[in-house]
């Protein structure tokens, strides 16, 4: 997925962890990462240590960044910075075309021409040394 | 068996804190039912809610010496959870008499900014499974908003059918001598409120409130002699589906569609035996959800049955008679209110609000995000 690396970021980010760095740091590289399981097959977004169907240790994989929306909210009301200075814009549920489900906004269209099964893909905004953020745009 | 029930002072109380308010509804809770305050024996409380309100700080404030303990925190039906460790517990002879306490002055400390007040700000570094969502600027109330939006497309649930709920409720509120919002509404005016996320209007969400309140459980034996008519637990169940929003598995189905029938089951009972309910109305489509997966309507229907003003006074299913979240009293989680309701209803003691023949109340909270399901069966008349 494209990259975006100049665009100031003043949004909340992810504090360090072990288990979830691998993800935003594949992101912040334009790859967009999701989890499945050697022993059973479960596929898991977000990261964990194990997999939650059968406990065992899971692998990472790479999504298409092709994925539809599985449903949506235009945010119009939201108190703290930067975002209440962003609204209104959408946040959505994608559903990625490998099956895991993944929280987060759509943007570069009007946000009243989001809809339910509207197809998406991800691009990634750099938001710190190792750290790239997802979103996702009409496709 | 529920033999004391309280409020504190709601749902403006400035001269109160969070804590105060739990010392409050609990005096009140004694004076109801002839409890003697060294008879309580078990504790169970939520907190959360503000500083030094945790279940430890809380037994100490209050003077509650404990042989049962839960301090189960799952949001906003934490109360119904408690019902059922709380009758466990009396079963199991862990104890005798258990109290449940609740309360928040989150309108006069924090104002109305709980559902899109921003809990994250740009730069703030986020710890743990939180940090997949928070970089999005999702509000409180765009999380039942997704759910809204997918109920819509995949049955056609239309902002008519969700806004009969708030009208409905609004209504009761107007019997409410204590209720925030008692003026008439009507389905118009909630579709001409402002839209906060959508397909949520202004009207569809919960108010902000301060508020408390105390739950008294005993034996059977000890209930006898005490002032009040005792209500019965008569089957209870929760059960979680996720915690945030983004995990939610079924986007129109909650854990009521497991527990509900859980706790049926356990009192022997299907929906056409409920005379009234008592749900959680963070939101009209909260009700919506919870109506369908405790099986008053098929998946789906819930739009239908609701516009056919079942849940209206005067319908076969009155919904939330004390004027409910959405136009009463939400202090931030409103779990204990929804079994002191049925307490009300159950005793004959809910005055204009009074649903005539009342034998069996149901009680359903949902925690965080339509997350965790808690269902209490309460009735008059019979022994749990």
């Amino acid at each position: 997925m494209e990259v975006v690396r100049d665009r100031a970021w003043g949004k909340p980010l992810p504090a360090a962890d072990p288990v979830f760095a691998p993800f935003w740091e594949a992101a912040e590289r334009g790859r967009l990462l999701y989890q499945e399981c050697p022993a059973c097959g479960h596929r898991q977004f977000y990261p964990r240590p194990l997999c939650t169907a059968c406990g065992a240790d899971p692998a990472w994989a790479e999504a298409s960044g092709r994925g539809v929306v599985h449903t949506y909210t235009i945010v119009r009301q939201y108190g703290a910075p930067p975002f209440r200075d962003e609204l209104p814009y959408v946040v959505a549920v994608i559903e990625l075309d490998e099956g895991v489900r993944m929280l987060g906004n759509v943007t570069d269209c009007p946000v009243d021409a989001v809809h339910v099964g509207m197809r998406v893909e991800a691009y990634a905004v750099k938001a710190a040394e190792r750290i790239g953020v997802p979103f996702w745009r009409p496709r | 068996m529920i033999v004391g029930i309280g409020l504190s002072d709601y749902p403006k109380a400035p001269h109160l804190s969070a804590i105060q308010h739990h010392a409050q509804a609990l005096q009140r809770a004694l004076a109801d039912s002839g409890v003697a305050k060294s008879a309580i024996d078990g504790y169970c409380t939520a907190g959360g809610m503000a500083a030094g309100d945790d279940p430890v700080t809380m037994a100490e404030y209050l003077g509650i010496r404990h042989r049962y303990i839960d301090g189960t925190m799952v949001g906003g039906s934490s109360f119904e959870f408690h019902v059922q460790h709380a009758a466990a517990a009396i079963r199991e002879g862990l104890c005798d008499t258990v109290l449940l306490s609740y309360g928040s002055d989150y309108l006069s400390r924090m104002g109305r900014s709980l559902g899109t007040g921003g809990t994250f700000r740009g730069g703030r570094e986020v710890p743990g499974p939180m940090q997949f969502e928070a970089p999005y600027g999702n509000s409180l109330v765009g999380s039942y908003a997704l759910v809204a939006r997918r109920h819509m497309h995949e049955f056609g649930t239309t902002p008519e059918q969700l806004a009969e709920i708030a009208v409905g409720v609004r209504e009761y509120a107007g019997l409410n001598p204590h209720a925030l919002y008692r003026d008439p509404i009507t389905t118009a005016d909630v579709l001409a409120s402002r839209m906060i996320a959508d397909p949520l209007h202004k009207l569809d969400c919960c108010v902000i409130s301060d508020g408390g309140g105390a739950v008294i459980l005993t034996t059977a034996e000890r209930a006898r002699d005490l002032r009040q008519p005792p209500v019965a637990v008569l089957g209870a169940a929760g059960g979680m589906t996720h915690w945030n929003i983004g995990q939610m598995p079924d986007y129109t189905t909650s854990a009521a569609a497991v527990c509900a029938p859980e706790a049926f089951a356990r009192a022997g009972l299907t929906p056409r035996d409920v005379d009234t309910i008592q749900f959680y109305d963070s939101f009209t489509i909260t009700v919506l959800l919870l109506l369908e997966d405790a099986g008053f309507c098929k998946k789906g229907e819930g739009g239908a049955f609701v516009a056919e003003g079942h849940l209206r006074r005067g319908g076969r299913l009155p919904l939330n008679t004390d004027g409910g979240g959405l136009s009463s009293c939400h202090p931030g989680m409103r779990g204990i209110f929804l079994l002191i309701e049925s307490v009300r209803q159950l005793r004959g003691q809910a005055g204009e609000a009074q649903v005539p023949n009342c034998d069996i109340a149901l009680a359903i909270g949902s925690g965080g995000w339509l997350s965790c399901i808690g269902a209490v069966l309460l009735g008059r008349g019979r022994s749990s």
